[in-house]
């Protein structure tokens, strides 16, 4: 637990909005500039990224070298009004840092590969100015001082995913995956709306110091609404339960766009703001219980689908799920997993992109033939894709010494600390998880790279260009050893410690819930190794048991958003507009007809005879008269 | 001086213009009809006058007899466009503007 406290930017600090200003330059250039800047668009869509990490780097190593490490650049006063500040400020601290290095790290490697994979797109500037949007988006979501500001990031990540995974928008089904990321997203975004309403009404700031300053005076009850709505808010861009069901749909976008979804932007959006709200978890069990207990039930989740899927893009989709739940349920148990959150996000994202960009090789060399039941044998003819394949595959089932390890296995041990009985049984259930992902790695692994070969007639798979697999291999060397980097002798751990504080007991590397989850991962590789590696897998489909089924069906996920959400939603509509044209519309008509009958029948008496209308006056006057006679009376 | 006989004669004058203008097709009629009603209405303004001694009913008599005079004239003008139109004077066939 600890409070924010920056100092002004000094230095090449001073210059952080850099950062921003190169991707949205390069967005700003290619989507902007037309058809012109089609034959060099590619190259500045590099350029700009690579910039931005360079300069990541020299912020980094100022951050190093200097004491104050937490340290604010202001830019503008954006809404400055009474009762309100809000200011344009750019935070450059340990964590802000450690995800723009992530960012444009590994968002600069996967926009090189993207230059080889989208090559024959006709589209391709539009590509590349949509990727440097995604990036510019997610940098200013981890580099605002207030959450107003990370609000502007969000809904531009929100905005840069729903184009590109409907990138090729003449699909109907990447049409539909676009606008299912999208207004699932929204749901998760009403409920960081909804936070930040609350903090402005409780503390009458929006900033992270103002915010964190005063929640612990603010009542636990504050707190907990507060922590429920930022996990709402993470849940839709982590796609945990239960608002997962885009992330697998997000595979129709171009293969890079999921490595950068999946691996740099975008899901790690909501680790970032659960960790970067430790202050306002620290003071309410009750919604970091909530935030373990979403983590587990994602991991498992994400997990038995991955087992399941015969697309190899789905298959690494759920895979993403359960990692992100593991960093997800480590977000939760407080100051204990907040440094293993991180590293096992900054790790994830180095194997997942590999193993992303491997994929996206594979379907390049296969007439981007996605089903793996079509691969096998594949090792042989794609061997550089094949080995960074397989060390990221270690990786991320946690083989040590490679990153996966260091990285999972404290978030499974540190679960069993915390939270009494409760930890014993979620801690299990990690630990099963660390099992399933041994088993549906290991299952995508036989069925790509080793057996008989399943390929379509047509398919010559070929390994991809050098364009594609240098920035594959930088990977793979990350995959090895950024796990190892980050959590021996505690250096990430020590970094980060100002921002989200000590954790109270450090087990070592080899924890006893480290070695029981390898030996977990261990009897996972065995089991997919008997029934994937042993025997031959067949080219299409068996029946598979009913828990098969339902996996294949991603758990009935959008069968239950259907049955629950969707289907009393069209009902409500139906009843409204039923109400609308019978009731309110049926008033109105009703009196218009009303008023169009009587005038219809009553101008008959306009006969057009003088004589006729002479006679009524007659008898008005008559009658007048008579009347007056009466009252006169 | 009792007006009852005068009275009388501007009522029986009264109902035979009023009748006439229900009755009668012909527009000329009518109009004759019309002027009947407006001089059984002068015959009491009169009548009235001379019975209370002072001159206000012969005023409005006067000015009964201009107004008379100016609706004679708009009125024969728009009967003889009307019979030039339409080869007819009676009000009944005169009936276009209707529902």
């Amino acid at each position: 637990m600890t409070t924010l406290h920056t100092v002004a930017a000094t230095g090449a600090l001073k210059l952080s909005w850099l950062l921003l200003a190169f991707p949205l330059f390069g967005a700003v250039v290619l989507l902007l500039g037309g058809r012109r800047t089609n034959r060099w668009g590619h190259l500045l869509g590099v350029a700009m990224p690579v910039a931005a990490f360079v300069y990541g780097m020299i912020a980094f190593f100022t951050l190093l070298g200097d004491t104050d490490r937490s340290q604010d650049q202001h830019l503008y006063s954006w809404i400055p009004v009474a009762g309100l500040q809000v200011n344009m400020n750019l935070l450059v601290d340990q964590l802000s840092i450690c995800f723009v290095l992530l960012i444009t790290g590994v968002g600069s490697l996967i926009i090189i590969y993207s230059v080889g994979y989208m090559s024959h797109d006709r589209d391709r500037r539009r590509f590349f100015g949509y990727m440097n949007l995604f990036l510019a988006a997610m940098l200013l979501l981890v580099l605002g001082d207030n959450y107003l500001v990370l609000y502007v990031g969000w809904e531009g990540v929100g905005l840069a995913s729903y184009l590109l995974i409907g990138f090729w928008q003449y699909k109907p089904s990447a049409a539909v995956a676009a606008k299912k990321a999208f207004i699932v997203n929204r749901v998760g975004d009403a409920g960081l709306t909804l936070a930040i309403f609350l903090m402005f009404a409780e503390f009458g700031t929006v900033s992270f110091s103002g915010v964190f300053g005063s929640v612990k005076s603010g009542g636990s009850g504050v707190a907990t609404a507060l922590g429920l709505l930022l996990l709402l808010g993470a849940c839709g861009k982590s796609a945990q339960v239960p608002l997962q069901s885009w992330l697998l749909d997000a595979m129709e976008g171009p293969t890079p766009v999921s490595a950068l979804i999946h691996a740099a932007t975008m899901v790690t959006a909501g680790v970032y703001l659960l960790v970067r709200s430790n202050p306002i978890l620290a003071v309410t069990p009750d919604a970091r219980l909530a935030v373990v207990l979403v983590g587990t039930v994602t991991l498992l989740f994400g997990g038995i689908i991955a087992c399941a899927k015969d697309d190899i893009k789905k298959s690494l989709a759920g895979s993403t799920m359960s990692q992100i739940g593991y960093m997800t349920l480590g977000a939760g148990l407080g100051p204990a997993g907040y440094v293993f959150a991180i590293a096992l996000l900054l790790a994830h994202g180095f194997f997942k992109a590999g193993l992303f960009l491997g994929a996206g090789s594979v379907m390049h060399g296969m007439n981007d033939e996605v089903n793996m039941r079509r691969y096998g044998g594949l090792g042989r003819v794609m061997p550089i894709t094949s080995v960074t394949f397989g060390l990221a595959y270690l990786a991320i089932i946690g083989i040590p010494p490679f990153s996966g390890f260091f990285t999972k296995d404290p978030i499974i041990g540190a679960d069993f600390s915390e939270h009494g009985a409760a930890g014993k049984v979620l801690g299990t259930l990690a630990l099963i998880g660390a099992g399933i992902t041994a088993f549906y790695m290991t299952r995508m692994i036989f069925m790509t790279w080793y057996g008989k070969r399943r390929w379509e007639p047509e398919a010559h798979p070929h390994e991809s260009p050098a364009v594609m697999t240098w920035p594959m291999i930088v990977l793979a060397i990350g995959s090895v050893g950024a796990g190892a980097f980050l959590i021996l002798n505690d250096r990430l751990q020590k970094f980060l410690a100002p921002v989200v504080g000590v954790p109270p007991t450090s087990e070592g590397v080899f924890s006893t819930a480290g070695l029981v989850a390898l030996a977990f991962a261990l009897v996972g590789v065995a089991l997919a190794w008997v029934m994937y590696g042993r025997v031959p897998v067949p080219a299409v489909a068996p029946r598979g048991r009913p828990l098969t089924v339902a996996a294949r069906k991603d758990l009935y996920g959008d069968a239950f958003n259907e049955s629950v959400l969707m289907r009393p939603g069209q009902w409500l509509t139906r009843l409204s507009v039923f109400f609308d044209n019978r009731g309110v519309d049926g008033l109105v008509n009703t009196l218009a007809a009303a008023v169009g009958g009587t005038s219809g029948r009553v101008r008959k008496l306009q006969t057009g005879f003088v004589r006729s209308y002479a006679l009524s006056m007659f008898f008005g006057a008559a009658v007048l008269v008579a009347l007056l006679l009466v009252v006169r009376l | 001086m009792s007006p009852i006989h005068y009275v009388a004669l501007s009522v029986i004058l009264f109902v035979i213009g009023g009748v006439g203008v229900l009755v009668r097709r012909n527009a000329i009629v009518v109009f004759m009809c019309i002027e009947l009603m407006l001089n059984a209405c002068n015959l009491a303004f009169v009548a009235f006058a001379r019975m209370h001694g002072n001159l206000d009913g012969q005023v409005i008599a006067f000015f009964v007899m201009v107004v008379a005079a100016a609706e004679v004239v708009v009125g024969l003008a728009i009967l003889m466009a009307i019979f030039r139109a339409r080869r007819s004077a009676s009000v009944d066939d005169a009936n276009l503007l209707k529902y």
